[in-house]
């Protein structure tokens, strides 16, 4: 078996063992990604150099400690990492090079990982096809005709091409879960504040989260173990202890209440996911997991919700991008026409049409209509969950409701809003989800199933989901 | 009669030793750009994190403005570009201030006092600095300093209960000495860490007028000369049936007068929204409790305290008691020595001379509590007489030689004993028979001719109460 068809948990025992060497590791996946990521695209930039003077270290060392010593990850490019470009996927942040690292990413390199790489995504992670980024489109390796999914598609990709070893990404309303969804792999996000964001280029502020993007649930749960805790420098971090995640796999889901939203059944969902869903179940009930139905009777009014939050908080993040101090610049005759010209030339359409909804939501005399309202719907929401999670341990629900698209299939902003009716609850709720592959649907592509669970419980869903991912058929 | 109506927002920088979202100092630098982060300078993915002390001393302002303090507050952001603001939107206190309510009583004393009610008091972060090459309208380029970017500030919002140029300086010495004694900011306007806009209206009835609001106020002469000139032009043009127009105006320093800043007035909306990266702020009661016990007597109440107990002048008492060291070195030589008139007399003529000639502050000064006791001490026991030690008082300070030093070397010590002074004056009378005799039918008035012999015989060292005494004891027995 090639070192890049390897879990994270292979490749870090035989490094540790001395089967395999480190550089001899990174060496590998630089070549898949020479030989693959001209048609992929996963990559903006290879931290080729960086990443070979590294391994050569690592090489050296005598104790080879770390949870992920010597691994390949693949950065979204919207996470700093000191001393390479960090451009979000936009262009007004073309050239700008990074002089720290995101605390993420610091804890990587704290476990001896290396950064190989920084993947594409929808600008400022805005989109969920990976389409909305300036510079280009990623493919999806399972069909190249397909999209990755997005926020995080070249993240995604770059794991299900064997281009990284393991990926990070950002999740505000889907965007680690579909394209892991998109792409077959596992992806993660984890619950509001139990990943640091510093070094997160905000999108919003309130819904963003970090998480993993992997082969396996198990290594999911190992790179989670790498980046998750309080973190001084964000005041959003809660203060808990955090447990070892890979303890919970091989618990089994015997006599674990399984919930099964009935609210789902009010989209369309395409058949064959539907049927997979069902069958996930089933054979999870067979494991000896209860399942109940459970209703989210706010549901209906998540993407509303969704889309007036982000686009608000959005609005305000993006501010900074003013061509005085870093990135793109514009000129004009006065400082208006600068900052006109600037952002204008610097932000695609999509990020424009959502700074422009959230500057109205924000707006006098439309605040209370729009940005107060739907925080109260959010804490309804919330409040659902809560109710939900006195009966249940964790949700069962599809990612998406389809699998992948192909490229310029959703040329309406709000069908392509659609694709993440099912991940965007978890981010109103702060809740953790993963999406894991189960089954594929009749074109060859992946169905992703998530499981959804209480406020910092990431252990209880690392279990269920490794269950069910045993129940895979191969 | 028209009569002003003033409000005042002030903005004070606390004295923190690091920004409020982030570890940068606070320390002035003459480089630009040097104190600055991630965090300060807006790069992307930086988030905030709130410095406690800043919490601290605007709790602590609060209390001593005797104003509410919430236990529950949040931070919003304020959303405007501007190319000093480096993230696009100032974080700050909105709907929930840290403090609430409160007023400073300002004016004369006692009764005459006038309460001035504070609406507000809410912590904030400051911007970056903009250096425009010449003028702002006409420059080619600018610079931007973000040193000063993230420094914590408390703006303070007062209700228009000003009435006077007079009252809104009252007013805001009285905060700045606050500040100072508290030791939440230097309170130095000049430099910057005490800001003030004014709002000022003028009516002749009940209505309010239209209010002008006047910026670039750099001194709290600034500030009364430029209400003056605003209240005059205000009731000029209404006078002449003209309209106030509402309008920011900015104080030309130079000519002591207010110009419309022809800014394009669009009414800004500032989008506030409750800022995600910070959780709302949540005090306890004991942190409100430990700090309310930090606070000592405050300027105002000291004041009243000096005229009432210490028969001190109203001007003198508020010199003294608005200025924290002063204050502090004038209660440390008033419960040393246990005398506090003459020791403000002294503060306030001689050490004042003295510290304005060499631009001196009270604490560069090595005039001791047991040098000044010993001063007194000399003016007590009759050694030296009042003009003798203020001469002394100076050369002490100029020297650091001790009061007793100086006398005795100058062999300025007076003949205050009265054995030594009466053998002089009974040698005097001997050589005087005429006017003793004088004295003796009646005429008193040559005690002033025998004092003077006797004070040359001691070549001017007697002490003339004494030789008074002594004289006229001296003579009455004649009588006998």
């Amino acid at each position: 078996m090639e070192i890049t068809e390897l879990t994270v948990k292979e490749i870090v025992e035989k490094i540790k063992k001395k089967e395999i060497g480190v550089k001899e590791t990174v060496l590998a996946y630089l070549k898949n990604i020479e030989d693959k990521d001209n048609n992929i695209k996963a990559f903006l930039s290879i931290n080729n150099e960086e990443a070979l003077i590294k391994a050569e270290e690592l090489d050296k060392e005598n104790e080879k400690n770390g949870q992920i010593f010597g691994i390949p990850v693949a950065i979204k490019d919207n996470i700093n990492v000191y001393g390479m470009e960090t451009t979000a996927g936009s262009k007004i942040l073309r050239g700008y090079i990074s002089p720290y690292d995101a605390t993420v990413v610091k804890k990587i390199k704290e476990q001896n990982g290396i950064v190989i790489g920084k993947t594409n995504c929808d600008e400022f992670a805005m989109g969920s096809s990976t389409e909305n980024s300036a510079f280009f489109n990623t493919k999806n390796p399972i069909n190249t005709d397909y999209v990755p999914g997005g926020s995080s598609g070249g993240s995604a990709a770059s794991v299900a091409a064997n281009e990284a070893a393991a990926a990070f990404g950002s999740d505000t309303g889907g965007s680690i879960r579909e394209p892991a969804g998109f792409c077959g792999i596992v992806g993660l996000k984890p619950t509001y504040g139990r990943v640091s964001r510093y070094g997160l280029i905000a999108f919003g502020s309130s819904l963003d989260v970090i998480g993993p993007l992997a082969k396996n649930v198990e290594d999911a749960a190992i790179l989670t173990n790498v980046i998750a805790g309080f973190d001084r420098k964000d005041e959003t971090t809660a203060n808990l202890p955090v447990e070892n995640y890979t303890d919970f796999l091989k618990r089994g889901v015997k006599g674990k209440k399984l919930g099964v939203i009935k609210e789902i059944n009010d989209f369309k969902i395409q058949d064959e996911v539907s049927i997979t869903l069902k069958e996930a179940i089933n054979k999870l009930e067979v494991q000896g997991c209860e399942i109940e139905e459970v209703s989210i009777p706010h549901l209906k009014y998540a993407l509303p919700t969704y889309y007036l939050i982000a686009p608000s908080e959005a609005s305000s993040n993006l501010s900074r991008f003013d061509g005085v101090r870093y990135g793109l610049q514009g000129c004009g005759d006065n400082l208006r026409d600068f900052y006109e010209e600037t952002r204008t030339k610097g932000f695609g359409r999509e990020v424009k049409r959502r700074i422009l909804i959230g500057t109205f939501a924000l707006s006098e005399g439309y605040f209370d209509e729009y940005y107060l309202k739907a925080s109260k719907v959010r804490r309804l929401i919330a409040m659902d969950f809560e109710k939900v999670f006195e009966k249940v341990d964790a949700l069962i629900l599809p990612t998406t409701a389809t699998t992948a698209f192909k490229f310029n299939e959703k040329k309406n902003p709000l069908e392509m809003y659609m694709s993440d009716i099912f991940t965007i609850p978890m981010n109103l709720a702060g809740i953790p989800a993963i999406s894991i592959p189960f089954g594929k649907d009749n074109k060859g592509l992946p169905i992703g199933i998530q499981i959804a669970g209480k406020w910092f419980e990431e252990g209880e869903i690392f279990q269920i989901s490794y269950a069910l991912e045993q129940l895979k058929e191969s | 009669m028209y009569k002003p109506t003033i409000g005042l927002e002030i903005h004070v920088q606390l004295m923190t030793k690091t920004k409020i979202f982030c570890s940068c100092s606070t320390e002035f630098a003459s480089e630009p750009n040097t104190h600055v982060c991630p965090v300060c300078i807006g790069l992307p993915g930086a988030l905030p994190v709130l410095n406690e002390k800043a919490v601290e001393y605007g709790v602590k302002l609060g209390i001593a403005l005797n104003a509410y303090i919430n236990k529950f507050s949040s931070f919003y952001r304020k959303n405007y570009f501007y190319p000093d603001l480096p993230k696009g939107y100032q974080i700050t206190q909105y709907v929930i201030p840290i403090a609430k309510g409160g007023y400073l009583e300002v004016g004369g004393s006692g009764a005459q006092k006038k309460k001035i009610r504070i609406e507000r008091a809410h912590i904030e972060e400051d911007s970056g600095k903009s250096i425009h090459a010449g003028n702002i309208t006409e420059s080619e380029f600018s610079f931007i300093d973000f040193n000063r970017s993230g420094i914590p500030l408390i703006e303070i919002v007062t209700l228009p209960d000003i009435e006077t140029p007079d009252e809104a300086y009252d007013f805001l010495i009285l905060l700045r000495s606050i500040v100072r004694y508290i030791g939440v900011s230097s309170g130095d306007m000049e430099k910057g860490a005490m800001r003030c806009d004014v709002n000022i209206s003028v009516s002749k009835d009940e209505t309010m007028g239209t209010k002008v609001e006047i910026k670039n106020l750099n001194s709290f002469r600034s500030v009364k000369r430029a209400l003056e000139y605003e209240i005059e032009r205000q009731i000029g043009a209404l006078k002449k049936g003209k309209r106030i127009v509402q309008e920011t105006r900015h104080f030309d320093e130079k000519e002591d007068t207010t110009k419309s800043m022809r800014t394009k007035e669009e009414s800004n909306d500032y989008r506030y929204f409750p800022e995600p990266d910070l959780p709302p702020l949540v005090l306890s009661d004991e942190f409100i409790e430990n700090i309310k016990n930090t606070i000592p007597e405050l300027p105002n109440k000291k004041e009243e305290r000096f005229i009432k107990e210490f028969g001190i002048s109203n001007d003198y008492a508020r010199t003294i008691a608005y200025h924290p060291k002063l204050v502090e070195y004038f209660e440390s030589i008033v419960n040393f020595t246990g005398r506090a008139k003459a020791v403000a007399n002294f503060i306030m003529v001689d050490i004042s001379a003295y510290l304005n000639e060499t631009k001196k502050e009270i604490d560069e000064i090595d005039f001791t509590k047991e040098k000044f006791k010993e001063l007194l001490d000399l003016i007590d026991n009759k050694t030296i007489s009042r003009n003798t030690a203020k001469e002394v008082i100076n050369e002490s300070l100029r020297t650091g030689k001790t009061p007793s030093e100086i006398v005795s070397k100058k062999g300025r010590t007076q003949i205050a004993d009265e054995t030594s002074i009466k053998e002089f004056v009974i040698d005097v009378l001997k050589e005087n028979d005429a006017q003793v005799n004088q004295y003796l039918s009646g005429k008193t008035k040559v005690m002033a001719y025998l004092t003077g012999q006797v004070m040359k015989k001691s070549k001017g060292k007697a002490n003339p109460e004494i030789i008074n005494k002594v004289l006229y004891n001296e003579l009455e027995n004649l009588k006998k």
